[in-house]
């Protein structure tokens, strides 16, 4: 049984890591300047190396547990994992999935997830399960240059001109209700929490909001007016936005087309 | 552990010398700190060596290399049961560069990490702890990029000689 909601709740965090990796990816060859490109394209490589860490360890746990799941089936690995998934098992936050829309968008995107990724791992660092501690440990070193890297996006795109405020602005109104979902947690997460293993996300609330206020400041992007309005969740329990769907069909076509291809 | 076993571990050491970094080729494992132990256990008279290695950065594409050349040179010297371990935490950190890599790094043109609580935070615009320019070691440099060519570097500027370089950022 613990296997199991260790297993879900590592799935959980694969996929986030993984799904936004995938977007961000999709700026390479694209970005605004070449050393902006590379930048995002580097936190793309650092979240798939953490996504990999996970899925490596998912498999473990799921091939080891004898579960109905893992019978018949062939052997769990982080290819399957990745590439053989439906977006119904796929467990990513939705602010993971939106789209890159402009650079606004995607460092927002980014600043929110760093946040919330730094404030995760820094918890999970102390967990009894000594697998995700470790890869805790070794991803908040990673992190923590994503939060200063879009910290200070978020911050520059805000105060600069009249058009990069009113980007990041549009870019706000797009995003900010997949935030709720992020301390929102999910069945598996509650449990995982429970045995100790997990975070409760739901502590992590008060903390994300002030980090994130004091950037805004910063930023001059208002700081009130955005309580109580409707947040989107069901990622994490596998009810997506019709965005995944388009990014599985990239990045398992060839899988999908080839199973078990290498090169 | 007896004496023989203690000079066949010393001799893998130094077997080791001669993997690299496959991105930076003036380092070799040893000197970048990621080889964490090196255990020589015999089973049914067979000698089996396990190469105990952390990672650098999570999606760092050397460490596959890394793990095959390591795997290759000792073939290479007869040692046929070679087990590669990867271990995660403690998690590696340039403080763990040895001082010699160091220095070569900087001879290759790429200025060498500094400590590490240097800026290992998530402190904004923080003023760059002075980052040396490896061509004319001038301290007066700046920042152009938090990441570089590879996901170890950041991209630097020299205010004085004005060439640009890679920095090994502190991790």
């Amino acid at each position: 049984m613990t296997n199991e909601i260790t297993y879900n709740y590592t799935l959980h965090l694969a996929d986030n890591a993984l799904i936004l990796a995938q977007r961000n990816s999709e700026w390479c060859g694209h970005g605004p300047v070449l050393e902006q490109d590379i930048a995002i394209t580097n936190i793309s490589l650092d979240l798939i190396g953490q996504a990999r860490s996970l899925y490596q360890y998912a498999a473990e746990l799921i091939n080891g547990s004898g579960s109905p799941a893992s019978e018949g089936k062939q052997a769990a690995s982080e290819d399957t994992l990745a590439y053989l998934r439906d977006s119904r098992e796929y467990k990513n936050c939705l602010l993971a999935e939106q789209p890159n829309g402009d650079w606004a968008q995607t460092i927002l995107r980014q600043f929110f997830f760093s946040t919330y990724q730094f404030l995760l791992y820094q918890r999970l660092q102390q967990s009894p399960d000594a697998t995700l501690a470790a890869i805790a440990e070794k991803s908040l070193k990673e992190v923590t240059y994503h939060v200063r890297w879009s910290s200070e996006w978020v911050i520059r795109l805000g105060d600069g001109t009249e058009e990069s405020h009113d980007r990041l602005l549009n870019a706000l109104d797009e995003l900010w209700m997949f935030t709720g979902e992020l301390f929102m947690p999910a069945g598996y997460e509650l449990e995982a929490a429970k045995a100790g293993i997990g975070v409760d996300v739901s502590t992590l609330k008060t903390e994300w909001e002030q980090r994130v206020n004091e950037i805004f400041a910063e930023a001059t992007i208002p700081t009130s007016g955005r309580e109580g309005g409707w947040m989107q969740s069901g990622g994490k329990e596998g009810v997506h936005t019709e965005q995944l769907g388009f990014i599985l069909a990239e990045l398992q076509s060839m899988q999908r087309a080839y199973p078990g291809s290498e090169w | 552990m007896n004496t023989t076993e203690n000079i066949s571990v010393q001799k893998i050491w130094s077997i080791l010398e001669e993997v690299c970094d496959p991105e930076v080729p003036v380092l070799s494992v040893i000197d970048l700190g990621i080889i964490r132990d090196v255990k020589i256990t015999r089973k049914d008279g067979e000698e089996e060596v396990e190469v105990v290695v952390t990672p650098t950065y999570s999606g760092c594409p050397a460490m596959d290399v890394i793990r095959m050349n390591i795997r290759m040179v000792l073939l290479q010297h007869d040692y046929k049961n070679v087990q590669i371990t990867t271990v995660l935490s403690p998690a590696w950190t340039t403080d763990w560069m040895t001082e010699s890599g160091k220095q070569k790094l900087k001879a290759y043109g790429i200025a060498p990490p500094n400590p590490k609580q240097q800026v290992c935070n998530t402190q904004l615009f923080a003023e760059d702890e002075a980052v040396q320019c490896p061509h004319c070691n001038s301290y007066n440099t700046r920042r152009i990029s938090e990441f570089g060519s590879t996901a170890c570097k950041a991209l630097f500027q020299c205010n004085d000689c004005q060439e640009p370089f890679d920095y090994f950022k502190c991790y």
